[in-house]
C-alpha cells in the first residue's frame, strides 16, 4: 500500500497530487505535462517535493514536516525508465545482477532464473546494450529493476518508445510481472489501450491535478466531448465472459448481455471475463437491426445522453443491458438526421478490426 | 649530418622528464577527477569561481605561476616552510619541485578533459543506478569513472605531454639544475645559449617528438578501446 500526498511548483506549473495505490497495476493516466512523470520522479526520490508525505506499507519514504528524505537508493522502489536506460558497459548479465548486488541477503525475494524465463532473455545474457533491440531493451530494463526485490516498481511510459508489435510482445510480460511476482506496479501512460488492459486502478491527472480516480471502467470513460484532436482517445470499457475461439476465422467470441462481441486472436484463458477498450469513434449506430452487413458484433441500448456543442461530432452514452455503457461518436448532422434523442433504443455497430487487441485483459474469474 | 648519439647528460635530462612528467599525472589525476566531477555535477555559488582559479594556469603566463609557486611553496614561503618543517619535506629546486609546476600547469587541461567526459554522461543512467540501490559512492565508482574512462585517458595525456613540454613555470620555481631539475625543454634551452650547443638541441628536440607522439597514439588506442565497452547506447 502506497500513500503518496506531494507540492511541487515549477515555473508555469503547479503540482497537487495525492494517490494511493495497492497491489496489482495503478496506472497513472493523462495527456503529457499533466505531472504523471513529476510524481513517479517523486516517488523514486530522484526529486524533492515543496511539502509533502509519502508512505510504503509502514515505511515513511518521505515527510516534508519532519524532514525526512530517504535517498533513491535505500528506498527499494525499482524505475523503468522510457528508454531502458541499460548501463552501456556492462552486458546484460551485469546490467540484471547489478542491483541485486546492492539488495541485502535477506531482502532477496525474487530469483534471477525465473526473471529471465518470464522475460524470455535467456539467450541474450551475454550481449551488450547496443546491440539489442528496443522491445530486448526493454525487458533487459524491467528484469534490472525487478531483480532488485523492489517495494514498488515504477514504469514511466515503458512502452511509448517502442513500435505497435513490440509493444503487443512486451504487454504479457508486464501481467506476468503482476501475477507472478506479486510486485505492485504503477505505470505511467498516456496509451489508452495499455491502461485499459493492465490497470486494476487508474488516477487521471491534468494539469497537475487528479481528476478521477478508480476502476478503469468508470474512470477513461469520456466525461464530456473531448476536442476534435482528442476523440480518439476516448473509450468505454466493457467486459465479458468468453463464450469460445473460432480456430477457422481466428477470432474470439465474447457473450455480453447486450449481444455477442467478436474480437481478433485467441484468448489464451478458457474461462473468467475479458476486458475489452472500445473506441468511442469506432461505434456506428443504427436504428432498428440492420441485416447484411459486415459487422458482427452489434450491441443493443439506449440513449442516456447527448453531449453536443458546436464541433462536428456528438457523443451518445448508451445503457447497456447488465449495467455497463458504452460511449459512441457520430456527427451531429448523422444524430439529427435519423433524430436520435434521450430514451431511444438503438444498436451499436462495432468493427472488429478497429479493436484493438492490445486493449484485451483476461481477469480473473470474479475479478473486474 | 649531426651526432644522433644521445649524451649521457642528455639520457639523464630525458629519465627526468619522463619521471617528472609521470609524477606530475598521476598524483594529479584523482584530485582532476574529483574537481572535474564536481564541477560537472553540482550547481553552488562561486562556481564560476572555482572554474577560473582551475583555467587560471592556462591563461597566466608560466613565469608568473612560476613565480607564485617560488612564493607560495619556497623554504621561507608559508606552504614551503610548513611542509619542511611537518614532513621534512623540500620542493624548491628539487625534481619534486619540478613534478609540482608541471601539475599545476596541466591541471586545467587535465579537468577539462575529464569534466566534459562526465557531462556527456546522461544523468538518467546515474539515477537508475540509483534507483537499483547504488549509493552516490557506488554510482560514482560502477557507472560515471567507466563511462568517463576515454575522457580520463585523454586527460591524463594531455596533462603528461604539457608536464613534458612545460618550461618557463620549472624554471622559474626549480631553475636548471642537471641532474636535479633539468627537463628536456631546459636542457635544450640550455644548448641554444652555448656555443656549439645545435647538435645537442637538435637531438632532443628530435626525442621530444617522438615521446609526444608515441604518448598520442598510446591514448588513441585506450581510449579506443575503452570507448568501444563505454558507447553509449
Amino acid at each position: 500500500m502506497i500513500r503518496f500526498d506531494c507540492q511541487l511548483d515549477r515555473r508555469d506549473f503547479r503540482f497537487r497530487v495525492a494517490f494511493e495505490a495497492e497491489s496489482g497495476i495503478t496506472a497513472l493516466f493523462g495527456p503529457s505535462g499533466s505531472g504523471k512523470t513529476t510524481a513517479i520522479r517523486l516517488l523514486a526520490g530522484l526529486e524533492q517535493p515543496r511539502q509533502g508525505r509519502i508512505v510504503a506499507g509502514d515505511t515513511v519514504l518521505l515527510d516534508t514536516g519532519q524532514r525526512l528524505c530517504i535517498p533513491p537508493h535505500r528506498r527499494r522502489i525499482g524505475l523503468v525508465f522510457q528508454d531502458a536506460q541499460l548501463l552501456p558497459h556492462l552486458d546484460v548479465r551485469a546490467n540484471l545482477t547489478y542491483g541485486r548486488f546492492f539488495t541485502p541477503q535477506s531482502e532477496r525475494r525474487i530469483a534471477v532464473e525465473p526473471v529471465i524465463d518470464v522475460l524470455g532473455i535467456g539467450h541474450l545474457l551475454a550481449r551488450r546494450p547496443d546491440s539489442l533491440s528496443g522491445g530486448e531493451r526493454q525487458r533487459v530494463a524491467i528484469g534490472r529493476a525487478l531483480l532488485a526485490s523492489p517495494r514498488l516498481l515504477l514504469m514511466d511510459e515503458p512502452l511509448a518508445s517502442l513500435d505497435a508489435a513490440r509493444k503487443r510482445e512486451i504487454l504479457p510480460f508486464i501481467e506476468r510481472l503482476r501475477d507472478e511476482f506479486r510486485v505492485p506496479i504503477v505505470y505511467v501512460s498516456h496509451a489508452v489501450e495499455e491502461v485499459a488492459r493492465l490497470a486494476s486502478r487508474v488516477i487521471r491527472l491534468e494539469n497537475g491535478a487528479v481528476t478521477a480516480a478508480g476502476s478503469p471502467a468508470d474512470v477513461l470513460a469520456p466525461v464530456a466531448l473531448a476536442s476534435l484532436a482528442e476523440r480518439f482517445d476516448a473509450v468505454s470499457v466493457l467486459s465479458a465472459p468468453i463464450r469460445q475461439y473460432l480456430p477457422d476465422y481466428g477470432v474470439t467470441v465474447l457473450d455480453h448481455p447486450a449481444g455477442e462481441i467478436v474480437v481478433p486472436g485467441q484468448i489464451a484463458a478458457h474461462q473468467g471475463e475479458v476486458r475489452i477498450a472500445i473506441r468511442a469513434a469506432s461505434v456506428t449506430l443504427a436504428v432498428g437491426r440492420p441485416a447484411q452487413v459486415s459487422v458482427r458484433t452489434i450491441l443493443s441500448g439506449r440513449i442516456t445522453a447527448i453531449d453536443r456543442n458546436e464541433s462536428p461530432f456528438a457523443m451518445a452514452t448508451l445503457a447497456l443491458p447488465g449495467g455497463q455503457s458504452l460511449k459512441a461518436y457520430a456527427t451531429r448532422l448523422s444524430f439529427d438526421a435519423l433524430g436520435l434523442d434521450i430514451g431511444d433504443e438503438v444498436q451499436a455497430l462495432i468493427k472488429s478490426a478497429t479493436i484493438d487487441e492490445r486493449s484485451l485483459a483476461v481477469l480473473p474469474a470474479g475479478g473486474r | 649530418m649531426p651526432d644522433l648519439a644521445l649524451s649521457p647528460e642528455e639520457w639523464t635530462a630525458i629519465r627526468l622528464s619522463l619521471r617528472i612528467a609521470g609524477l606530475a599525472t598521476l598524483a594529479s589525476l584523482p584530485l582532476a577527477i574529483l574537481v572535474a566531477h564536481w564541477l560537472a555535477r553540482s550547481h553552488f555559488r562561486g562556481k564560476v569561481l572555482v572554474d577560473g582559479l582551475v583555467h587560471l594556469p592556462l591563461v597566466l603566463p608560466p613565469v608568473v605561476t612560476g613565480y607564485v609557486l617560488l612564493v607560495l611553496f619556497g623554504r621561507r614561503g608559508p606552504v614551503g616552510a610548513w611542509l619542511e618543517q611537518t614532513f621534512g619535506l623540500v620542493l624548491s629546486f628539487r625534481w619534486t619541485g619540478a613534478a609540482l609546476a608541471c601539475a599545476v600547469m596541466g591541471f586545467p587541461l587535465m579537468v577539462r578533459a575529464i569534466r566534459l567526459a562526465i557531462e556527456a554522461i546522461d544523468p538518467r543512467l546515474e539515477q537508475a543506478a540509483g534507483t537499483l540501490g547504488a549509493s552516490p559512492a557506488w554510482v560514482f565508482a560502477t557507472v560515471t569513472l567507466p563511462l568517463a574512462l576515454p575522457g580520463i585517458i585523454a586527460g591524463a595525456v594531455l596533462c603528461f605531454a604539457k608536464a613534458l613540454g612545460e618550461f618557463g613555470a620549472t624554471i622559474t620555481f626549480v631553475s636548471n639544475i642537471p641532474g636535479e631539475t633539468q627537463t628536456i625543454p631546459a636542457a635544450i634551452y640550455a644548448y641554444t645559449q652555448m656555443p656549439g650547443g645545435d647538435a645537442g638541441a637538435f637531438r632532443l628536440s628530435i626525442v621530444a617528438v617522438i615521446i609526444a607522439l608515441g604518448a598520442l597514439v598510446v591514448s588513441e588506442m585506450l581510449a579506443r578501446r575503452s570507448g568501444m565497452r563505454a558507447q553509449p547506447e
